[in-house]
């Protein structure tokens, strides 16, 4: 028997709109838990980009002719697109980039770098991803400062009065995600940044995972960067935004060098382009930025409120049904979460879960999520892990439930 | 399509769950560790060389079920052999997790119940780790990796 959720989202309807999802793997109907890693794509995406190539395609901000202002005008939509989504004060305040690495490699090097001194801090979390501990690293490197580290809890979460004191006189940058990869844990973004701003320093949060799975409100979170990437919201790969605010974007010099980015060039110095563009060097991913347009189209269509619902009620039975399976172990338990679980199942490692699920067709991630830290914090060389997304159901959830059980036989 | 069961034969789950020379070598003479950036998967590995004869081998860590139950097996295949025989198995073993499922492959004993992983592409390095770790040990490196 299949369990079925009651929602106010119509799930068959929008798993009609992603064709991929009627495809089998392993002669089983695929089971798409892996939605952390990317998200797949609608229909609409996979069109917009096919139309871009086949309509549109020339150069964006060079040519007078036709086409080169049409796929101008198409990327500049997308960025206005970018902007509505997340709610930014100005369109020049949203960079395009190829991801959310390169959004924070962007402001560790073009914001980080040149104001940091021997002594001076960044503060993370012990929740972050690889790619918002790295570029701090480096950066804190090659300058001399200190990377600190704020501790969570054992069910995940920001222990928010030590992330409070580790902010001290020599801090310059706070960088933190909005929601763990590996935990689900939702932070509370808009009190981070209310404490880091009462002592005048500057926020950066990383909304890979957040911005799926809920409204994102830059102005109302007062973030100074938040940075997005498109493969997880339901667009291609290969694009991405970095918002990040007008005063901040101004005072800062540019990250890459090369076309487009300069307002004009001898050999004896450049001056730079207005924003955005001075952070855009070289031809941009036109294609990639019209396929993201759609892609938040898309999302907008459904809407978070009904997404959020239909997410939370799938998180609420995944939770129950793995709780239920003797020897699984939920890896982060935070009271905010969004529709992620990573769990352990004693005496089996991850990665042999992982091979057996996906005999029947079940795609979930095992490993250490590029989240080493995390899996050191809760004593765990890794886990699985089964994220969820608007398109997922409840009886996709039993079938994990059936091959976990299948796991437990084989192991017992 | 590959069966489930040929990667998970009994003697790897047995294997597994009890692991053989599981445990720190204090007459060692030669060590190594060996690291799956992949999965994770960590061990070391003990090594005692009496003239050209490896007397006594023993290896600790945490991995997956095929990791680990390869690096017992592998503690046992080797155990009293030369160090030209270790070599030799060595090459031996590495062919037959990465032949192709259909060609035949020499019995190699115990061994052979990791000849299922061939049809597991993404789990040779788990099999194969203690195998690079084994031989960077008898080489005197101390780090080796499957990447």
């Amino acid at each position: 028997m299949t369990t079925v959720l009651r929602t106010g989202l119509d799930v068959e309807k929008v798993r009609a709109d992603f064709p991929i999802l009627s495809r089998s793997v392993r002669g089983r109907p695929l089971v798409y838990l892996d939605n952390a890693a990317t998200t797949q794509k609608p229909v609409s995406v996979v069109e917009a980009l096919a139309r871009y190539y086949t309509d549109l395609n020339a150069n964006v901000h060079r040519g007078v002719h036709e086409l080169s202002e049409l796929a101008t005008d198409a990327y500049e939509r997308a960025r206005e697109r970018v902007r509505s989504f997340l709610n930014a004060a100005e369109a020049r305040e949203i960079v395009f980039t190829r991801n959310a690495t390169e959004g924070i490699n962007l402001v560790a090097n073009a914001f980080a770098r040149p104001r940091l001194k021997p002594g001076d801090e960044v503060l993370i979390s012990a929740m972050e991803h690889h790619s918002n501990i790295v570029p701090w690293q480096l950066a804190c490197g090659a300058t001399g400062a200190r990377l600190v580290v704020a501790p969570i809890t054992d069910d995940g979460e920001l222990d928010l009065a030590a992330f409070e004191r580790l902010i001290g006189h020599r801090t310059r940058l706070v960088a933190v995600t909005h929601m763990s990869n590996a935990l689900g844990t939702i932070t509370p973004a808009r009190e981070i940044v209310r404490i880091a701003h009462e002592k005048g320093v500057p926020v950066l949060l990383d909304g890979s995972q957040a911005a799926y799975h809920m409204r994102v409100d830059v102005r109302a979170l007062d973030a100074d960067f938040y940075v997005v990437t498109g493969h997880k919201l339901y667009g291609p790969t290969g694009i991405g935004a970095l918002y990040g605010r007008a005063s901040l974007l101004e005072a800062m010099d540019p990250f890459l060098g090369g076309g487009d980015m300069i307002a004009s060039v001898t050999f004896e110095r450049s001056t730079w382009n207005e924003l955005p563009y001075k952070f855009e060097a070289g031809t941009p991913h036109i294609a990639g930025a019209v396929g993201l347009h759609a892609a938040l189209d898309y999302i907008e269509s459904i809407g978070f409120e009904r997404i959020e619902e239909h997410e939370r009620a799938l998180l609420e039975y995944g939770t129950a049904l793995l709780n239920g399976i003797p020897g699984v172990r939920i890896i982060g338990t935070a009271r905010q979460k969004g529709s992620i679980l990573s769990f352990v199942i004693d005496g089996v490692h991850p990665h042999d879960i992982g091979t057996i699920v996906d005999r029947e067709g079940i795609a979930v991630r095992t490993g250490h999520h590029c989240a080493q830290p995390v899996m050191e914090r809760f004593g765990v060389p890794a886990t699985a892990r089964a994220s969820l997304a608007m398109y997922n159901t409840a009886g996709e959830l039993d079938a994990l439930g059936h091959a976990l059980e299948r796991v437990r036989a084989m192991f017992a | 399509m590959a069966d489930l069961n040929d990667l998970y034969q009994e003697v790897i789950l047995d294997h597994n769950r009890r692991p053989r020379n599981f445990h720190a070598l204090a007459g060692a003479t030669h060590s190594a560790e060996g690291f799956n950036p992949l999965c994770g998967d960590r061990l070391t590995l003990y090594v005692q060389i009496d003239g050209d004869r490896i007397s006594d081998v023993a290896f600790e860590g945490s991995g997956c079920a095929i990791s680990k139950a390869s690096a017992s097996l592998m503690t046992e295949a080797v155990k009293g052999k030369t160090l030209a025989g270790a070599r030799a198995l060595f090459e031996q073993f590495h062919q037959m997790v990465t032949a192709a499922p259909e060609q035949d492959v020499e019995d190699l004993g115990k061994l052979c119940a990791l000849a299922g992983v061939r049809q597991f592409p993404v789990r040779v390095k788990c099999a194969s780790l203690a195998w690079h770790t084994l031989k960077a040990a008898l080489s005197r490196e101390t780090k080796a990796s499957t990447e």
